[in-house]
């Protein structure tokens, strides 16, 4: 017992918790250092080089919203208290199928899209049930499943077009309606208008002179901030989010309050498999063509922005906005090395490095939640 | 006294060839703490799973406010009323005080057509009903984790009342936890029994049991030892039926009755 005898009337906060240790009980918390320390560095060290220009914002956001989508996926996953390693060959199976049922089929795009979709949860809620019915570590069932559809997605293009890169789908998604939900860009008109008045640089010659050289914003963009906000919203302020804590904290206890866990499991692996679906749909968009290779060692790469982002990997405790911020440090990262004119290959130096810091500051983190020694 | 919520009668439970309860009679009435006092096998565990609706009893019959029930599940039983709350509390430790209240039952409000957790209300019954159990919270936010085992247990009890029930059944609520803790859970169980809750105390500590018990009934072996009056009995009474008389006897010099 903390405290004394209680009094009805009393102040309810009886030990005062300083702004500081309130601060840092927040999961955000590490995201949010991250972030400003990043852009500080980068800011002294690259202002000159074009990343803080038009082109370089969207340059470093690109990258940072690819890592955003799947990270919201595997932070809620992990929160729920389980893993997906096959992320990275599900955004590669994904792809692949797409660009056989559009081009090697002759399929239409958007029937194309949304089978994957279908297939692709599905293969989620299957991951989820053999977790769930087997109670095997999440961990041993999608590392089976990184290679089950690793192989699958070389397996099917050698087989049906004796290559592994399978292109032609812009041509197949021209005059489609779903393709630019996830190839196109919104706000040309605004760019255009930025451009004209001089806020952004245009082209000076060649055929596009005169078009602002950001003319528009991605629609990956616009998944990985819609995402980030409907997750964020689902986890804190719905009952779901409530039993997602809950299934991640103690299924057993959950269980026994009538949370049901089992659903809630594999609901969010079925919502990581849509994450990395609409991943591979905006990178084959993008791209026009699917690669056997596409996705790979993106569900480390989710994991670390996850846990970056303040989530415990026992779960049970995370933020979505945490994962986004974590992503964003990644993307910028990895990009402002190359404006920084650092060795790209030192990347992973630095990942590996912040991923051993967040761990050791979520473990602290932790044990002060639960006040534990 | 009032009608019984509960009333066991002669209730037995086989596990193919092994006979857990042989004929247990115990009955609850609102607004009273019936202690259920037995050694390690007795037979406690079993007897109050059957009251919860995890088993179904071989033979016996249960009645509820005077009525016949035949519990299915333990879903029905919380229905009807009961609450169990486990040593295994159901608690999540980084969860906030809040949001474990609420777990499984979080009160939702509408906006544009999609209904949201309701945090507002969240906190502010949970703080209201922890009030009344004398836990001042910091915040509706604290995370159960850094509460002490006591209060996490009030904390049970009071969602478990919160939530209607007429029974309450309480698994060794004091078997884990240091002297202040248990006189506030023992002080938490008599302010539920003050508000006409019927509560099943179990307990193998007879002076946590003389603390707050208005009636006392022994378990041995699977079989009811009879029920007793607070006032009718005596600790050390109570102590020698539950050990079954004499192998207690020859302890009794060297421990000074202090067990």
């Amino acid at each position: 017992m903390s405290q004394a005898a209680p009094a009805p009337e009393a102040d309810e906060r009886v030990k005062e918790m300083s702004s500081l240790r309130q601060a840092l009980i927040r999961p955000e918390l590490g995201g949010i250092c991250g972030t400003v320390l990043v852009f500080t560095f980068f800011a002294l060290t690259a202002f000159d080089s074009g990343m803080f220009n038009a082109q370089g914002v969207l340059n470093w956001s690109v990258v940072s919203a690819q890592f955003m989508i799947i990270a919201v996926g595997a932070c809620l996953l992990m929160i729920a208290g389980e893993f997906d390693l096959s992320v990275g060959s599900m955004i590669g199976f994904a792809g692949m199928m797409i660009a056989i049922f559009s081009v090697t089929l002759g399929w239409p795009v958007w029937f194309s899209i949304l089978l994957t979709f279908v297939i692709c949860t599905a293969i989620g809620a299957l991951n989820g049930f053999i977790v769930i019915r087997t109670g095997l570590p999440s961990f041993i069932v999608t590392l089976a499943f990184l290679f089950i559809l690793r192989g699958f997605t070389i397996y099917f293009p050698q087989t049906l077009e004796r290559k592994t890169i399978i292109g032609g789908i812009k041509d197949a998604a021209e005059g489609d309606w779903l393709a630019p939900i996830f190839g196109g860009k919104i706000g040309q008109g605004l760019f255009q208008w930025l451009g004209d008045n001089g806020i952004i640089g245009v082209f000076e010659r060649g055929t596009r002179a005169g078009q602002p050289v950001v003319d528009g914003i991605p629609m990956l963009i616009v998944w990985a901030i819609g995402l980030v906000i409907v997750g964020h919203i689902i986890l804190t302020r719905t009952r779901f989010g409530n039993w997602i804590f809950a299934a991640g904290g103690d299924a057993e206890s959950a269980r026994n309050s009538g949370v049901p866990v089992n659903r809630v499991k594999i609901l969010m692996f079925m919502f990581t498999a849509f994450c990395a679906t609409v991943f591979a749909t905006c990178q084959v968009m993008e791209f026009g063509s699917a690669g056997a290779d596409r996705g790979l060692l993106k569900e480390f790469e989710a994991i670390i922005a996850v846990v970056i982002g303040g989530a415990l990997l026992t779960g049970g405790y995370g933020s979505v906005i945490g994962a986004a911020l974590g992503a964003l440090i990644f993307g910028v990262v990895q990009q402002g090395l190359f404006f920084a004119g650092v060795e790209s290959s030192l990347f992973r130096v630095f990942l590996g490095v912040i991923l051993l810091f967040a761990v050791i500051l979520n473990t602290y983190i932790r044990r002060m939640i639960t006040g534990e020694r | 006294m009032s009608e019984p919520i509960i009333r066991m009668v002669n209730i037995e439970k086989h596990f193919g060839s092994v006979i857990a309860l042989a004929g247990v009679t115990v009955e609850v009435r609102a607004g009273e703490c019936h202690c259920l006092l037995g050694d390690n096998g007795a037979g406690k565990s079993t007897f109050i799973k059957t009251m919860s609706g995890v088993h179904k009893p071989t033979s016996g019959e249960i009645y509820f406010d005077g009525q016949p029930m035949n519990f299915e599940d333990p879903r029905d039983a919380i229905t009807a009323g009961i609450a169990t709350v486990h040593q295994h509390l159901a608690m999540i430790p980084l969860m906030s005080v809040a949001r474990n209240f609420f777990m499984g039952n979080e009160p939702t409000k509408k906006i544009l057509g999609m209904s949201f957790f309701d945090r507002e209300k969240a906190d502010q019954v949970t703080m209201e009903e922890m009030r009344k159990m004398g836990i001042n919270l910091r915040g509706p936010d604290q995370a159960v984790g850094t509460l002490s085992g006591g209060e996490r247990q009030t904390v049970a009890i009071a969602r478990a009342v919160h939530f209607g029930a007429k029974v309450l059944i309480l698994d060794e609520p004091t078997s884990a936890l240091g002297v202040r803790q248990t006189s506030n859970v023992l002080a938490t169980i008599d302010r539920v029994r003050k508000q006409g809750i019927g509560v099943v105390f179990i307990t193998h500590n007879v002076r946590h049991a003389m603390a707050v018990g208005d009636r006392f009934t022994v378990l041995n072996r699977g079989k009811t030892l009879g029920t007793a009056m607070r006032g009718e009995i005596s600790p050390e009474e109570l102590q020698d039926m539950m050990a079954g008389g004499q192998e207690m006897a020859t302890l009794e010099g060297s421990l000074g009755g202090t067990v």
